[in-house]
């Protein structure tokens, strides 16, 4: 299961817990699971967040792999100038 | 004269384009006065849109009473917020760069029940001249009922602070509030145990830093010329960092179908994050719609300053440990920034980059977002993260001194490296933070002594870049040359970088390859351009396009020479033919042009990608001034950058990207504030004012580009323009320091406050 961890920003969700294990092979099937199991993080986390998967930045991308044993950190999307 | 600018034109390695300095395709218009930027663009019948702004800070609109405007002759419509869908509920939208607030987008377009800044827009009127234009706009009676204001962000902080909306809760933190607040959001990243880390410490220092908000200063004002056709359909012609982005923001505040509006690019004069918004355009289409005219509107610049977004001023609080040998232990840092009137300050990218260039066990990083009654701001080149960085590498810099350790070796000893986890969390790979540092370390600058009475400074920067959703077409004519379109607007020497990687890639010399910027009906959707993925994302879609042209020239001499695609490679612009039996000469990409109709039709291909993986960039600066000691006028005397950009397609271009981010960085250290009197209106609106660097301010800034490729990008290529803007604000701030031997926690350090500084430390 990939090593999921989240800030701030997703607290309200997860009850202030920061760090978890999840099921998913890539990040439509991650987000499933954390909707799951924290009903509208995953529609949160869609919206507003980004995945860092073994340190490369995917965002709004749905069908990224995710590793059986993957480190996703969940920061906030990033735009700039 | 710049160092890397006086090496020859030498590509990188295997590549005979990407790496050369060819002259800019941009530059003969740019030169000769032939680009059209947003104001250029006129349509027969045209009518001048002007807006009528608030004069108060914060105030309740009481009634608006247009009946004189509309009386005036040529007056052809008249506008307020009452004539824009209403938005009752909040909707996020996507176009931008993230998620959006429907709401806060239409209500800064065109206030509705109250006025939030001085420079609201308030009414809007179309008119045949700009003089009845204006006229209309003075006959325009609003009535005002005042409201307190609040412009600093502590004080919009406080509990008893004038409130701006009453919907606003703080998000982000464990309890929601039971009560509205200014403070929209906080963010915080953590790790490991500060108490901890503080207590293994051996010496520790605390500062405050304060920004000033300051503003992009792109020299063109917002401009557009917007037609609302009888059947529904729309045009607008503006400059912005996004044509998209236009067509969907337009049609949302508006409630039209996206489908319904066309949205070409004009020439862009300098965007730099503030045109990644709208403002004139919602305006403009519907003063178009309730006249039936097309309709120009372009802002005065006092209109730029008043009425877009400036980025945020902040509050930076800074404690650092570290042991004696130089190793930071613990840092806790606190940021506070103002969003203007609508929450969405950078303060959250500010949090994740205020120590991503160090290597850090225990910490605490805070961020306040709190809405002020000032412009809503824009993004601003690496939104957020010069005010951070100011603040941390200010500490940084006390921390060396208090330890007798140089400013390289204390950033060397808690550098972040590939495996490191960032401070904000993911792993690093493929950065090239301690190459920068080493880069720096090896310049004839860093090797120079000072003269007496200079100063110097170092401080460093990190800017995460982004990849996003890009397409590009290439097309090939029958003369053997090529198109390339994108939907990405130039704001930094993109066309030529596209057009580099193309011709790369085909095999032709970089002059027959044309780089255009297409409208939104004419090339596949694009995000718009920023946060540095432009060359990345963008560059991506124009190399697999260019590359599936390739395949297709393959394809095409294969049939030629009767044989298996397999058969055939192409080198150098050619197609050459394996089979030797065939005793085949290679066949020029001119030559299979020529003959395409014949070979199956004309050769173009599309590429429609989402670019993922996108390599962060560090900047490390080094910055020399000199102090009068009369006057307290600051001198940069010398200033070298040197930054890792992955691989530089037009090392001109990077380095112009790295020359400019200095120039806004040292504006913003020494002189450009948004100045507001008592009643919150600013006081300094024009160029005369508020005095951004020119030319003659500035040394030759060298540029070192540091080659640290991404595996990610066909040619390694990583965002280059954000980095650059970051570690100036310290670089300098340091330097002074450096030279008057006082700290200066106050940007900016204008003459008048260091000379102050100088007394103070006389007396």
């Amino acid at each position: 299961m990939a090593h999921v961890v989240v800030g701030s920003e997703c607290w309200p969700f997860t009850g202030g817990a920061s760090a978890f294990e999840v099921e998913g092979a890539t990040v439509r099937e991650v987000i499933a699971s954390l909707d799951a199991r924290f009903p509208g993080l995953g529609a949160f986390v869609d919206r507003k967040m980004a995945f860092a998967i073994d340190g490369e930045i995917h965002q709004d991308a749905w069908f990224s792999p995710v590793g059986a044993d993957s480190e996703i950190y969940l920061i906030p999307k990033i735009g700039g100038g | 004269m710049s160092e890397t600018l006086e090496k020859p034109a030498a590509p990188a390695s295997g590549l005979n384009v990407v790496g050369t300095r060819p002259i800019r395709p941009d530059g003969a218009d740019k030169v000769t006065g032939r680009a059209a930027y947003g104001a250029d663009f006129n349509m027969p019948g045209q009518l001048v849109g002007k807006i009528l702004r608030s004069p108060h800070a914060h105030a309740r609109i009481v009634s608006i009473d247009t009946s004189k405007a509309k009386a005036l002759p040529g007056v052809k419509a008249v506008i307020t917020g009452a004539d824009f869908p209403p938005f009752l509920a909040d909707e996020l939208i996507e176009g931008g760069e993230a998620a959006s607030s429907m709401r806060d987008l239409a209500w800064n377009v065109m206030a509705r029940a109250k006025v939030l800044y001085e420079g609201h827009a308030v009414a809007a009127v179309a008119a045949i001249s700009n003089d009845i234009a204006e006229e209309a706009l003075s006959r325009i009676v609003v009535k005002y009922e005042t409201l307190p204001h609040v412009i600093d962000v502590e004080a919009a902080m406080a509990a008893d602070a004038p409130l701006l909306h009453d919907h606003i809760f703080t998000a982000g933190v464990e309890t929601k509030p039971d009560k509205p607040s200014n403070i929209a959001q906080r963010h915080r990243f953590a790790r490991g145990d500060l108490a901890e880390g503080f207590a293994a410490a051996d010496v520790i220092v605390e500062g405050r830093y304060t920004t000033k908000a300051t503003h992009q200063g792109y020299i063109e004002p917002h401009a557009c010329v917007c037609a609302w056709g009888e059947d529904g359909r729309c045009d607008v012609w503006a400059s912005s960092q996004g044509a998209f982005m236009v067509r969907t923001y337009c049609a949302k505040v508006l409630g039209v179908e996206i489908s319904d509006i066309r949205v070409t690019p004009a020439e862009i004069g300098g965007g730099f994050g503030g045109k990644t918004t709208v403002y004139l355009e919602p305006v403009a289409l519907l003063l178009s719609r309730t006249s039936g005219f097309p309709v120009k509107m372009v802002m005065s610049r006092e209109e730029v300053f008043r009425a877009t977004g400036p980025t945020s001023g902040g509050v930076i609080l800074v404690k650092l440990g570290a042991k004696s040998d130089g190793t930071i232990v613990a840092a806790e840092v606190e940021l506070k920034y103002q969003a203007g009137a609508f929450p969405g300050s950078p303060v959250g990218p500010g949090a994740m980059t205020a120590l991503a260039c160090y290597d850090i066990p225990n910490f605490l990083i805070t961020g306040w977002d709190v809405v002020t009654n000032t412009p809503k701001v824009a993004a601003y080149r690496a939104p957020g993260a010069p005010i951070s960085a100011f603040g941390v590498e200010s500490a940084v810099d006390e921390l060396a001194l208090k330890l007798g350790l140089d400013a390289i070796a204390i950033r060397e000893k808690n550098a972040v490296k590939d495996g490191v986890k960032a401070a904000y969390g993911p792993t690093y790979r493929d950065i090239g933070y301690l190459e920068t540092l080493a880069a720096i370390k090896d310049s004839d600058h860093w090797k120079t002594a000072l003269k007496p009475g200079q100063g110097r400074g170092l401080a460093v920067g990190f800017w995460f870049n982004v990849g996003g959703e890009s397409t590009a077409a290439v097309h090939l004519g029958e003369d053997g040359s090529a198109v390339v379109v994108t939907g990405s607007p130039d704001i930094g020497g993109s066309r030529a970088s596209m057009a580099m990687m193309a011709a790369e890639i085909l095999g032709l010399p970089v002059e027959r390859v044309r780089p255009m910027v297409a409208d939104t009906a004419s090339i596949g959707y694009s995000m718009l351009t920023g946060g540095s993925r432009t060359t990345f994302a963008t560059g991506m879609a124009v190399v697999q396009a260019a590359e599936k042209v390739v395949a297709e020239l393959c394809a095409r001499a294969a049939k030629l020479w009767d044989v298996p695609v397999t058969a055939v490679e192409w080198r150098n612009g050619q197609a050459v033919c394996l089979d030797a039996a065939k005793d085949a000469k290679p066949m020029s990409l001119a030559t299979l042009a020529a003959q395409s109709a014949r070979t199956g039709g004309p050769i173009s291909a599309q590429v429609a990608l989402n670019a993922q993986g996108a390599g962060p960039g560090f900047g490390v600066h080094l910055c020399d001034v000199e102090v009068d000691a009369e006057t307290g006028a600051v001198s940069v005397v010398r200033y070298t950058a040197a930054q890792d950009v992955g691989r530089a397609i037009h090392p001109s271009y990077v380095e112009g990207q790295v020359q400019g981010g200095v120039a806004q960085g040292v504006g913003w250290a020494l002189n450009e504030e948004y100045i507001f009197d008592a009643n919150g209106k600013m006081e300094n609106a024009g160029f005369l004012d508020y005095r951004m660097p020119v030319a003659s301010d500035l040394p030759m800034i060298d540029a070192i580009l540091v080659e640290v490729p991404n595996p990610r990008h066909p040619f390694g290529a990583k965002g280059v323009g954000e980095v650059p803007i970051v570690p100036p604000l310290a670089a300098v701030a340091n330097a002074v320091r450096g030279a008057i031997g006082v700290r200066m926690p106050d940007l900016p350090l204008s003459p008048p406050k260091v000379l102050a500084a100088m007394d103070g430390k006389a007396g």
